[in-house]
């Protein structure tokens, strides 16, 4: 068995007594003793501080930013070349049957594209732009750890520290100066709150965590946390809620794929699985990914088959993901139902140790987002 | 006293036995957020599926530690999962038994070895 990865912050997350768990190879924190409820609530109150270091920075550079976006639209359906300078947008790695090889965050930096992708797929999705990215430099990020401070406080405690992040927007990216080193700071995040997500040089990463904990509106936050959030935010999880069995139509991702990609655009298709995306989009996919609120209070969790009835027949659909939801003080799950099943106040039945409960379909996100529009 | 190694604690009450989870147990579990217990009345076997309890990420069952019959059901911990990390070892504990044979209990340990175990 090979030796866990690990992030810059190792040494820091088992001084605050984290228990550490493996993830995507890297030993990671699930919790500090807080707890995830804890952390959980903190972060939607005040800061919560993230160490998202094991995820992939990649820089993509060609003669010009358009032509470097150019070339990244053939793998991603996503308006690439019409991203502004200084901003960021979500996407996705598709394949030639439509389906979904990882999800990513872009970002125009000037010069070149900057683009943040996955643990557990980092290594094949270096492989797909290697193999398929004509005319690109492609510069795996190695030397840099990524944090993510997310809450209420978020802007007031890192405008201490660095007061042009005040002034940022949702999805702006800026390169900022904290504690002396270059930070590549974007506001965004996986918590449905508002907050940043910022690059630093790896020999600076402890510093600025330490700094940021020293403030005492900010707390570590796990990975439990960190997914209990992001499922009341109804966000997907790479490898759960979307993998390379689902298209982005289904799994209610056509927002991020804009007119420009789509038929009748003026760059539309060009890109694997164009002909059963674009179909999609314009006829519907047989199934759709959506929010289910169990009825009672038990959760039903990710692997649940979903039936629509109380008795008899097959299964339906499954549950891609499922949790309780600390702010939301009840169980929530996502999953996949068929379309005609898919409207918002459906009552569906999981089957949860051998008995069917009944769910009832529910927009997402379960808990509303406070971005900084 | 009694302890399993499943981290149940045994406390015999008159002509039952009272079952819950040590404070080990609950904090290594984390927060719980959902506790399903038997019906009053079931017939178990030792090592039978008797409890669920969740915590935020996760589910877990507790066993069935003795042969014999659920006779009450702590009602309070459905509206109060909470109430297991607060108090495992008292408010929180889950059911009491009515065991078949009593010289069960005879393979599980004291406090001083279970607290053995969990060092």
């Amino acid at each position: 068995m090979t030796a866990l990865l690990q992030t810059p912050l190792h040494a820091l997350h088992l001084e605050l007594g984290a228990r550490m768990v493996e993830f995507a190879g890297y030993d990671m924190p699930v919790q500090y003793p807080a707890g995830v409820m804890k952390e959980h609530l903190h972060t939607r109150e005040a800061a919560g501080l993230f160490d998202v270091s094991h995820m992939g920075q990649v820089i993509l550079r060609a003669d010009s930013y358009e032509a470097v976006a150019l070339a990244v639209e053939a793998l991603v359906p996503v308006d690439i070349a019409g991203l502004k300078i200084g901003r960021q947008r979500y996407g996705f790695f598709t394949n030639e049957d439509g389906g979904l090889l990882d999800d990513l965050m872009l970002a125009n930096r000037g010069d070149h594209l900057f683009m943040v992708v996955n643990a557990a797929c980092k290594q094949e999705d270096l492989a797909h732009m290697i193999a398929h990215l004509k005319g690109v430099t492609i510069e795996p990020v190695t030397d840099r750890a990524l944090l993510a401070l997310q809450g209420p406080e978020a802007e007031a405690v890192l405008a201490a520290l660095a007061p042009d992040v005040a002034a940022m927007k949702f999805m702006d990216v800026i390169t900022s100066t904290i504690l002396g080193a270059e930070a590549w700071v974007s506001r965004s995040g996986y918590t449905g709150e508002d907050g940043y997500e910022i690059s630093v040089p790896e020999a600076k990463a402890e510093a600025l965590a330490r700094a940021l904990l020293e403030d005492a509106r900010v707390l570590p936050i796990g990975l439990g946390a960190r997914d209990s959030l992001r499922l009341e935010a109804g966000l997907c999880l790479y490898g759960h809620d979307i993998d390379t069995a689902t298209s982005p139509v289904e799994a209610a991702l056509t927002w991020a794929i804009q007119k420009v990609r789509r038929s009748g655009g003026a760059r539309e298709g060009g890109f694997p699985g164009a002909d059963r995306i674009l179909s999609e989009i314009h006829n519907g996919a047989e199934r759709r990914r959506v929010g289910l609120r169990p009825e009672g209070r038990a959760p039903m969790r990710e692997g649940t088959p979903l039936y629509a009835s109380e008795a008899g027949g097959d299964p339906v659909g499954e549950v891609t993901s499922g949790a309780f939801g600390p702010t939301l003080g009840a169980p929530m799950s996502m999953g996949y139902l068929p379309s005609e099943l898919a409207a918002p106040g459906t009552t569906v039945y999981g089957e949860v140790r051998g008995r069917r409960l009944p769910a009832t379909v529910a927009e997402l996100p379960f808990v509303p987002a406070s971005f900084k529009r | 006293m009694k302890f399993t190694e499943e981290h149940e604690w045994l406390r015999p009450e008159d002509d039952v036995i009272v079952v819950g989870i040590t404070e080990h147990a609950a904090e290594q579990l984390g927060d719980i957020v959902f506790v399903e217990l038997p019906e009053v009345g079931t017939e178990v076997s030792k090592d039978d599926e008797c409890v669920v309890i969740e915590s935020v990420k996760a589910a877990s069952d507790i066993l069935a530690p003795l042969d014999g019959e659920i006779v009450e059901v702590n009602d309070m911990l459905i509206d109060n999962p909470a109430k297991v990390n607060d108090d495992p070892m008292g408010d929180a504990w889950f059911f009491k038994i009515k065991p078949a044979d009593l010289s069960q209990m005879d393979d599980y340990m004291d406090e001083a070895e279970y607290k053995d175990m969990i060092s």
